[in-house]
């Protein structure tokens, strides 16, 4: 048993060192989360790459506890989004999201992700995941280096130590809201935003004939 | 590149001397032809004059005369340069006949000119949009469309340059999100297309079958571990039986085109090393090429730059197939055994590619009119060490561990065949084209950069199956390595660059397409210069797209487990197919 898992100020006697631990439950559920947080298999596109390159031996994955990559949403913890988000992908990666159980974990991992990148200008490109998923952490770079991916995952266990069994969103009573599904239309609708859908449609046509008025 | 007076006394224009002229404009090539004699004409010049592959089919919209255009860029199977013919119709009403009964291998080209440009191709058995989804609103690449985050016609934009102020496209936008919509779209009177178009098209049932037996359609991807990315397969499958098989792509359509169109040619480049993102430094080549045969003589590419170039493309093709195959293993189900062994050679290449550009992946190392910059210290003997020493042993050992191993020679043997008339018919490039028993090779057949003065082999094997793709790949890699031991014996001191870099320059109006042997195959940059800093159309050609046109044959009947290792077998990069 690790020393890390301890609580500070209990003095285990040499003898049971090892076999025994004074610890919180808060400690120990993150302890075991933080080890076992299953990355799903899911690459989009360059930082996939990065991706794999980071699973393999040079820089071993394993050593965080997160080289079982899960193809399947229903058995994987973290949801690597790994490059650029485009329109029509993006109704199959929220599907994917709200098929996850928790607790579940976004890693936006390069520029695109993070808020469209080199593409943003694109029509078919969503500037950055964040604008449909909570993300928990940002990796920069185009493609991030494995050492940055690295970092970026050792963030998210920092953060998971940081939880507390008390607080976090999943033990809370009711259901977890899903998050709702972007439909293909003409361009990309997002039903949230269905409420004042018309009121920002008229908006954008005024400002488009006013533009050309002038 | 043709010459001029060779186009004015062309045979083909004895054999019609009705509806088709040459291309007079200047800068321009080849023929025009009338879009009533097209499937003749296309016909005569792939049964009477041998040009039986066709490369790339590409439409340019000319907003200022009206016009669209269709550009077609034809080859012979054995070798020599291209002959390019074009049509043009009004731009209104934009129609064309179809040459899929031609050249099959037209396919998901007119497709993807009718989803972005909105030119009709008549007779086509399958138009419907193929990068962006059906019901989408307009022909993004047309050049009075405009996305929502449009800013300026061509860059840079005035907001970048110093002096501007920088601001967050989402903040101009009314939705916040990079959306716009048709002034007249109705939300509650709208129900989306969706894929029943698409089901519909692969839902099929036998008749006089004595047993009632049903088919099942399923769809693999576009989130699949053995998809390669987010490729998405429909398969109507009876039992286990592939029935038909529809690629459906698009969902890494980042707009390559659309952007390029805006950017500077200096610009183009790093977004090139993102089409194949595993092999980067051939797309700089290919782009780099078009740009260089516009300038013509402007520019002359120093000895010691040429060798770079093709050191870096060839260390390019090795990552690249050592990555294939690793890939392909794991399609057969050597969980992740094999592609770790493939992953150590290529981390150490790729070490190289970070002394000399910076960047592991994104290589950005290519100019025109030469490289961006010389070697550091160290790198020469590094390369030297590779290619004499450690390469050869490890392929070695790579080829011992896997070729004659039971399970994969049980799957991949017979499986996924594509014949030579087939290959060529449906412009398969690459390993997938000579692995079907055609010796083409864009470095021999039609030679760029100083491939004529480097000793190899083109790799050819007779069976077009899995197992043959999978040792053409083997083959190539040893071809490049004594590539790079010629190269790296031959490289020569002095500039690997022309004149000082630049970063804004003129490029003589014209049209020039530039084609390299690219990892996956035959990579083609369309390029078309209207005089201006940034190009009038630039497309790409690119292999991985256009070797999917022969996936369903190479599927029809086989297993759906072996979909899957066809897939992989003809090794596409997502970045590069949808673009």
């Amino acid at each position: 048993m690790p020393d890390e898992l301890n609580a500070k100020g209990y003095d285990i006697p040499p003898e049971m060192q090892n076999t025994v631990a004074i610890t919180t439950l808060d400690k120990l559920y993150n302890w075991g989360r933080r080890y076992s947080a299953w990355p799903m298999m899911f690459g989009l596109a360059c930082c996939a790459i990065e991706m794999i390159a980071t699973a393999a031996s040079r820089f071993d994955l394993a050593r965080f506890g997160m080289e079982i990559m899960r193809p399947s949403p229903r058995q994987a913890d973290v949801m690597l989004v790994s490059g650029t988000v485009t329109k029509k992908m993006v109704p199959q990666i929220v599907r994917l999201y709200n098929q996850m159980p928790e607790p579940k974990y976004v890693v936006a991992m390069g520029a695109c992700a993070s808020g469209g990148g080199p593409f943003k200008e694109g029509y078919n490109v969503v500037s950055g995941i964040d604008k449909f998923l909570p993300v928990d952490v940002y990796i920069p770079g185009c493609p991030p280096t494995p050492q940055a991916l690295l970092y970026g995952l050792m963030k998210l266990q920092e953060m998971m130590d940081k939880q507390s069994i008390k607080s976090v969103r999943w033990y809370q009573k009711g259901d977890l809201p899903e998050i709702p599904v972007p439909i293909l239309g003409p361009d990309l609708i997002d039903p949230r935003d269905y409420p004042d859908f018309e009121f920002k449609l008229r908006q954008a046509y005024a400002e488009k004939t006013e533009e050309e008025a002038s | 590149m043709t010459d001029t007076t060779l186009v004015a006394e062309h045979p083909l224009l004895e054999r019609f001397p009705e509806g088709v002229t040459p291309d007079e404009r200047k800068g321009y090539e080849g023929f025009i032809v009338a879009a009533d004699r097209l499937v003749e004409f296309a016909t005569a010049l792939r049964d009477e004059f041998g040009y039986d592959y066709l490369s790339s089919v590409t439409g340019v919209d000319y907003l200022p005369d009206g016009k669209m255009e269709v550009v077609y860029h034809a080859y012979k199977s054995t070798g020599g340069g291209a002959l390019v013919f074009k049509v043009q119709v009004p731009r209104e009403n934009p129609v064309v006949p179809s040459l899929v009964s031609v050249y099959p291998g037209a396919d998901f080209q007119e497709r993807e000119a009718w989803d972005l440009l909105g030119i009709r191709f008549e007779g086509h058995p399958n138009l419907k949009r193929i990068l962006m989804w059906e019901g989408f609103a307009g022909h993004p690449l047309r050049k009075d469309w405009k996305e929502a985050y449009f800013e300026e016609e061509k860059k840079p934009f005035g907001s970048r340059w110093p002096g501007g102020a920088v601001h967050r496209a989402e903040d101009e936008n009314p939705f916040g999100k990079n959306v716009v919509y048709p002034p007249d779209f109705d939300p509650e009177k709208w129900t989306p297309v969706g894929d029943e178009a698409l089901y519909a098209g692969l839902r099929e049932f036998k008749k006089d079958d004595d047993l009632k037996t049903e088919q099942v359609v399923v769809n693999l991807g576009p989130q699949h571990p053995s998809t390669h990315g987010v490729f998405r397969m429909v398969v109507t499958l009876d039992g286990e039986t592939v029935v038909r098989l529809e690629p459906v792509m698009g969902y890494l359509h980042r707009n390559h085109e659309k952007i390029g169109e805006r950017n500077t040619y200096l610009m183009n480049i790093p977004f090139t090393d993102r089409l194949d993102y595993l092999s980067s430094m051939s797309n700089n080549w290919g782009y780099v090429q078009a740009v260089e045969k516009l300038l013509g003589d402007k520019i002359q590419v120093p000895e010691r730059a040429e060798y770079l170039r093709v050191i870096m493309a060839e260390f390019t093709r090795i990552v690249n197939h050592i990555f294939a195959i690793g890939t392909l293993l794991n399609d057969l189900g050597a969980y992740f055994t094999p592609m770790l062994y493939a992953l150590e050679e290529r981390e150490l290449i790729l070490d190289i590619f970070e002394a000399v550009s910076g960047s592991r992946m994104m290589c950005n190392y290519f100019r025109f009119g030469g490289v961006a910059r010389d070697l550091p210290p160290g790198v020469y003997e590094k390369m030297r060490d590779l290619v004499f020493e450690r390469l050869p042993r490890k392929i070695d050992e790579l080829d011992r561990y896997l070729t004659e191993n039971e399970v994969v020679r049980a799957r991949c043997e017979g499986v996924g065949v594509l014949t030579p008339e087939e290959a060529i018919a449906f412009s398969a490039a690459g390993p997938v084209l000579r692995a079907s028993g055609v010796p083409y090779d864009v470095r021999r057949a039609d030679p760029y950069g100083i491939y004529d003065r480097f000793e190899f082999d083109v790799a050819v094997r007779y069976h077009g199956d899995v197992y043959d793709r999978y040792l053409i790949r083997l083959d190539e890699i040893r071809q490049s390595i004594r590539i790079l031991q010629q190269a790296l014996d031959q490289l020569p001191e002095g500039d690997v660059i022309f004149g000082s870099p630049k970063y804004s320059m003129r490029v003589p109006a014209g049209e020039a397409y530039g084609r390299v042997e690219g990892p996956k195959g035959e990579l083609g940059f369309y390029v078309v210069s209207d005089g201006s800093a940034n190009p009038w159309r630039y497309h790409v050609r690119a292999p991985s797209f256009i070797n999917l046109t022969a996936l369903s044959r190479m599927c029809e009947g086989d297993k759906v487990a072996d979909a899957i290792i066809i897939l992989g077998s003809i090794d596409i990069v997502l970045g590069e197919t949808d673009r």
